[in-house]
């Protein structure tokens, strides 16, 4: 398909501005860039036609099932849609006084007030833009807090089967990562732990459940082992969806965590982002929170905190994605306690049912009821016949489908980790399952046809290497 | 209201699938009960719908704007709130799925082909939070052993802010590099600097809407060896030397002008561009173009040696998620107003500035920087109180501009304001003085 540079007709225009009434004004020569920038020059038929035959070529949840394990790709309900798309929050200035903008700032209050309901932390903010952004913010946190108590403590645990987003934070924030090997259940082995957990270390960086979706049923020997030593208990919130409404970081014994809303609380993924990444934290550490901070003031109004001396600063420029944070509000209050609670029962009773589908065919490595997704192996098939997890994935999309994440966590060999969310249907599973158990029995009879695929996609396989050895990153 | 799709038959064939009795079998590794969580009770969708439309009438929606100062409003042709409405585009997740995702692909492609062209840089990446992580990435992109980081006064301090906080991680703060009398960056403190900067952050126009000596500035640190990183507002790129022009190693900006609404503040777009030897070193996700088996030409995210899933803590960013969707939009808009629509735009700011400013001295308030040049902001002084001007605007309906102090007010006009909503705020303020 052409490029829409490569549609570009010189003079060609979709696009007028009313004719100016005021006088024309002439910069200086000297400030002037020598040519215009090559933009497109096409109608606006032409982007239209461009960009639906663009969208012809992506998938997305409403497109179908989309089981990206960690990725949390639940349905983005349109009511959603609707009320962020408000003029009354689209076209607020973020620089608007307060008294003009009380109800963007109640939303804001009001989803960080049931945020740290739902997680039982005590309080937060709503700035971050993603959840690696979350992390990041909450480790300058961490680092503001130690540094007020006097102490230097320059270390971060991660365990190996985290996601890279903890140490590449970690590492963003000034900190020497300490890895530590989990058992083969992704589990934290604690013995290794309280070896690694010195004076130097800041705090532990722990997803529950964990990337295998398995429960961490030591949570609190963990929390002990941390905080005996001083330490700090981080929750990586990229699982919350598994039980939200359930039990509460705040109550296993975590200190400060990160939330995706684009994940847990359906806001949508757009491609990749925007995304948000709300930091919630335990008192001790809310001084250190980024400002601006909104507050109710005792007359029922809105408006801001007065900025903590302690506080990190900003990490972005203005409050947050807002539109986001909207998106996320509105699919709080239509759930509610309940919702909440009934969206964490299904997202675990789907992945349950999959895994019990799916391991009567490949192998489940891990035993035992998993949370909200889990994990496969194509270790043995790719013994028996060639065929690998990334050859099963791309077999998948001939089957109309989304694939798993592959190859993640890293401690399992050949991984396919499913994450079917709470909003699929039994059929759709089903379906899944259906086609999943068709290309490994295909697997095992004719591995060429399933390593040539995907075959119904615009295009084949990419030549990864070549994209990387002779980069060509524009036209 | 649940979205969960489940009858109690489905319930209780998928627990006998499983083989437990009950939804609570499957939480038992749990165990302990938990506290409170949260304590509404769920809404139908006509009640939700209520409870936010309520929220967002108590938000006054200004039809006349005179503010900027970091985010600002321009038109948004409809074609581009329509285009980036698409579910295929929305409900996407990143495109770890080539053969199905060129869509995504191929626009984020052409993104990062858009944003090269505007600042003539030879590589985008694919989106960062918003411009001032942008501007902060690249600063920390720059850090070379313990040479100082040089930001201007004329960035904005929002962004300075964040560039600090990004800082805190390695311990470093930033050298405030001085404005001289016409609130132009001081070019004769980076000559004295010298080759003790490892880098210096630049705001183009700057933070009083002043257009900053780029050139001559990049002339200096070029010579020094300081890495020099613009900070654009991207609409004046459609007038100005870009980037490349003015000898800058990264260009970045907030990319909210290109057709994202001001959303009190975001979903916004960082935008950040580079020399090409600085590619391997880049922050985010890039997308490259290679080929199929069957040569067919096909995009992929690439060059992923650099992100955090692949190298953990030597990743050159932990960015994960970005701001595609963002991404996609600043491309629409660029394809709707077009290469000659874009000039026209930039324009339309510097003349309906340029007469506000007229309009604005001749009912009293004189210009704080009379010497320097500027695109669509800037500063006016006056012995009135800069909150009764503004508030008296806002009496009559207009967002008038930023108090920055007393005196002080920093203005902005683009193409969506009238002559006649200028001649307006020229009769109010008139009257006030």
């Amino acid at each position: 398909m052409k490029l829409i540079f490569e549609k570009s007709i010189s003079g060609r225009t979709g696009f007028s501005l009313p004719a100016s009434d005021v006088a024309e004004y002439k910069l200086s020569d000297g400030a002037l860039r020598a040519a215009a920038a090559e933009l497109p020059e096409v109608s606006e038929l032409d982007l239209v036609r461009h960009y639906d035959a663009l969208a012809a070529r992506a998938y997305g949840v409403d497109s179908g099932f989309y089981p990206l394990g960690s990725c949390t790709m639940k349905y983005n309900p349109k009511l959603n849609e609707t009320v962020a798309a408000l003029a009354g929050f689209t076209e607020l200035h973020p620089l608007q006084e307060p008294s003009s903008a009380q109800g963007a700032l109640e939303a804001i209050y009001t989803l960080t007030e049931s945020l740290k309901e739902i997680t039982g932390m005590d309080d937060g903010t709503l700035q971050p833009a993603a959840g690696a952004h979350g992390e990041f913010t909450s480790l300058l946190m961490i680092g503001a807090y130690f540094k007020k108590k006097g102490e230097k403590r320059t270390k971060i645990i991660v365990p190996d089967s985290a996601h890279g987003t903890n140490p590449a934070s970690a590492a963003m924030a000034g900190f020497e990562i300490v890895n530590i090997p989990s058992d083969a259940n992704g589990y934290v082995d604690t013995e290794v732990l309280a070896n690694a957990m010195t004076e130097e270390v800041a705090a532990f960086m722990l997803t529950n459940p964990n990337t295998v979706g398995l429960f961490e049923k030591n949570i609190g020997k963990i929390s002990r082992i941390v905080h005996d030593k001083g330490g700090l208990l981080y929750y990586d919130g990229a699982n919350l969806n598994a039980v939200m409404g359930i039990v509460r970081p705040g109550d296993m014994g975590f200190d400060i965590m990160h939330i995706n809303l684009h994940k847990t609380f359906s806001t949508p993924h757009g491609g990749g982002g925007p995304g948000s990444g709300p930091v919630l934290c335990k008192k001790a550490l809310a001084p250190h929170l980024p400002y601006p901070l909104v507050e109710k003031k005792k007359d029922g109004r809105f408006g801001y905190r007065k900025t903590s001396l302690a506080s990190i600063g900003r990490v972005r420029a203005f409050q947050g994605n807002f539109l986001v944070e909207i998106r996320a509000l509105a699919y709080i209050i239509a759930l509610g306690r309940e919702g909440i609670r009934d969206a964490a029962e299904k997202a675990v009773l789907n992945a349950n049912y999959m895994k019990s589908l799916v391991s009567e065919f490949l192998t489940a490595p891990h035993k035992g009821a998993c949370m909200h997704e889990f994990v496969a192996s194509c270790e043995k098939l790719k013994e028996e016949t060639g065929v690998s997890a990334l050859d099963v994935a791309k077999a998948l999309i001939d089957h109309g489908m989304h694939p798993p994440t592959i190859y993640f966590p890293l401690i399992v060999h050949e991984a396919m980790m499913f994450e079917p969310t709470e909003t699929e249907s039994r059929e759709t599973i089903d379906e899944a399952v259906a086609a999943l158990k068709e290309i490994v029995a295909q697997a095992k009879t004719d591995p060429e046809s399933i390593k040539k695929s995907p075959l119904t996609t615009p295009v084949g396989r990419p030549d990864e290497v070549k994209a990387a050895r002779k980069p060509i990153l524009k036209i | 209201m649940k979205y969960t799709p489940h009858t109690q038959q489905d319930v209780r064939e998928m627990l006998d699938k499983i083989g437990v009795d009950d939804i609570s079998d499957l939480f038992a590794a749990i165990g302990t009960a938990s506290g409170e969580g949260l304590r509404a009770i769920g809404k139908s969708p006509i009640e939700t719908e209520r409870a936010m439309v309520a929220l967002a009438e108590k938000n006054k929606v200004y039809k006349t704007v005179f503010l900027g100062a970091g985010a600002y409003r321009h038109y948004i042709p409809p074609v581009v709130k329509h285009i980036a409405a698409n579910p295929r585009f929305v409900t996407a997740y990143t495109p770890y799925q080539p053969e199905m995702s060129q869509g995504i692909l191929q626009a984020i492609f052409e993104y990062q082909s858009c944003i090269t062209r505007l600042t003539g840089l030879d590589v985008s990446n694919a989106s960062m939070y918003d411009g001032a992580a942008a501007a902060a990435e690249a600063v920390a992109m720059c850090i070379n052993g313990e040479k100082d980081i040089l930001v201007s006064d004329g960035v904005n301090p929002a962004v300075r802010e964040v560039v600090a906080a990004y800082l805190r991680g390695s311990g470093r703060t930033a050298v405030s590099v001085p404005l001289d009398e016409d609130g132009l960056t001081d070019i004769g403190f980076l000559e004295g600097y010298g080759e003790r900067a490892a880098c210096c952050l630049v705001q183009q126009p700057n933070y009083y809407g002043n257009i900053e000596r780029t050139k001559e500035i990049g002339a200096v640190l070029n010579r020094t060896d300081v890495k020099y990183i613009l900070h654009t507002y991207p609409i004046a790129l459609g007038l100005l030397a870009s980037p490349a022009e003015v000898g800058a190693d990264f260009a970045t900006g907030e990319g909210q002008p290109l057709g994202m609404p001001l959303s009190f503040g975001g979903p916004y777009l960082g935008y950040i561009a580079a020399k090409e030897k600085y590619v391997r070193k880049m922050t985010g996700r890039i997308v490259g173009e290679t080929t199929d088996r069957d040569g067919r030409r096909v995009y992929v995210l690439t060059l992923q040696a650099r992100e955090q899933h692949i190298r953990r803590e030597k990743a050159s960013s932990s960015i994960c998620s970005n701001e595609a969707l963002c991404a996609l939009t600043a491309a629409v808009y660029l394809g709707a107003v077009g290469k000659e629509g874009f000039r026209a735009v930039a324009r339309a700011c510097v003349d309906n500035a340029h007469y506000l400013k007229e309009v604005l001295e001749s009912a009293g308030l004189k210009t704080r920087y009379s010497t320097a040049e500027f695109f669509n902001e800037f500063v006016t002084v006056s012995d009135k109180k800069s909150s009764v001007i503004l508030n008296e605007l806002k009496r009559r309906g207009i967002l008038g501009g930023l108090k920055l102090s007393d005196g002080e007010i920093l203005w902005c006009a683009t193409e969506m304001n009238t002559k006649e909503e200028i001649e307006t705020v020229g009769n109010i303020v008139r009257k006030l003085l």
